[in-house]
């Protein structure tokens, strides 16, 4: 099976999740943070030009990571959803943890995989995630266990982003194409989150209903909105460059 | 080599893109030089005016289509820094990468006064291969290369 699908789903995923947090270039909480979450969008970017880049010479027909970004459709985009507004600091630190967990994990799984350029990719890709993980993970532990009110923020914030996890682990066709261990992958996140969790005094939710579909192209009501500001230069004047 | 030693980081301007361990190899096709560089971070913006930098200095040295060629492995590392480089760092007021640690919250030692007394603000600095501390004693902030 070709790698193609899997490596859309990686670029996609990392792309909005690296738009989103974006959009705290200057309105970060503080300087050094503000740095520090547009440091992320930036690894996040350079993670998926890579990805891009491998997909598009797989595809061939003059596809570039470019037209790959800017002119695909949102049923084309297979990422996980990771498209919800970035609400508040709360919100933004919380799915940044959930998803570097998953991040890490799973890029250290396909750093060993048997196609050399993805497993590079991978490492490389790898290495900065740790960054990413240990810096959301503070921040959950901190505003979890911090006062009342980010305390409250944190479990509001748990309650919106929770059911937008469960895809991860749910096997659909750009895992089969990565060959992804997507059970080990899911008890090494769960056991991880939980300690944090932990520590962070959020409870771990149980028994609720997962949202899906990213990964095969159908998305929150969200995803047109990114997609809409982030190509309509490239539909409205197509080619065009500065 | 020692002529990519002319291309500095653009961020980091005492130290080269042969320092840093960017350039990986050398080699001609067609006589032809194509140079195989590496990124030190996937989304490290200094790239592409890097490469530009070398394609620009091999044409005003007379060649028609020198060629660039980006690798991903090994992955870059600081270890790939040579200590020379680490010394200019230091003068440069940038804390070189120490192989003990990644993003210590204390005790990187001061550039400025050599003070050991240090503390970690921010594991994001101004780019992203640094992180951002501050000086306990003479209370200078400054830059620390992850150590990565």
């Amino acid at each position: 099976m070709t790698l193609l699908p899997g490596l859309l789903y990686l670029a996609d995923t990392t792309l909005i999740l690296s738009h989103r947090n974006s959009e705290w270039c200057g309105h970060g909480p503080v300087l050094e943070q503000d740095i520090a979450i547009s440091n992320m969008s930036l690894d996040l970017i350079g993670q998926c030009r890579n990805f891009y880049q491998y997909a598009a010479d797989l595809q061939g027909n003059g596809a570039t990571e470019d037209s790959m970004a800017y002119l695909r459709t949102g049923r084309e985009f297979k990422n996980l959803l990771a498209e919800l507004p970035k609400g508040d600091w709360g919100f933004t630190t919380l799915r940044q943890y959930l998803f570097s967990q998953f991040q890490y994990l799973q890029f250290r799984q396909l750093s060993k995989h048997k196609d050399e350029r993805l497993a590079a990719i991978a490492a490389k890709s790898f290495k900065e995630t740790t960054y990413h993980l240990r810096w959301s993970r503070e921040w959950v532990i901190r505003l979890g266990d911090g006062t009342a009110e980010s305390h409250a923020r944190m479990a509001a914030a748990l309650k919106e982003m929770w059911p937008y996890t469960g895809e991860m682990f749910m096997t659909a066709q750009p895992d089969e194409a990565l060959g992804l261990n997507l059970a080990m992958l899911q008890q090494e996140w769960e056991q991880e989150v939980k300690q944090v969790f932990g520590e962070a005094k959020l409870d771990m939710p149980h028994g609720v209903f997962m949202h899906s579909g990213g990964k095969s192209g159908r998305h929150t009501e969200h995803l047109g909105f990114i997609l809409a500001e982030m190509q309509y230069m490239q539909r409205a004047y197509p080619g065009c460059e500065w | 080599m020692v002529l990519m030693e002319q291309i500095k980081d653009p961020e980091i301007p005492v130290v080269s893109i042969v320092d840093l361990g960017i350039v990986r190899n050398i080699e001609f096709e067609d006589n032809e030089p194509v140079v195989t560089i590496t990124s030190t971070y996937n989304g490290c913006p200094a790239m592409d005016m890097i490469s530009m930098q070398i394609i620009a200095l091999l044409q005003s040295l007379g060649f028609k289509q020198p060629k660039i060629k980006m690798s991903l492995h090994p992955a870059w590392t600081t270890d790939w820094i040579n200590d020379d480089a680490k010394k200019r760092l230091q003068e440069y007021g940038i804390a070189p990468p120490d192989k003990r640690f990644t993003i210590p919250a204390d005790g990187v030692e001061c550039p400025r006064c050599h003070s050991m007394s240090t503390r970690l603000i921010s594991a994001f600095g101004s780019t992203a291969c640094k992180a951002l501390y501050q000086c306990n004693d003479c209370k200078e902030p400054f830059d620390f290369f992850k150590c990565h």
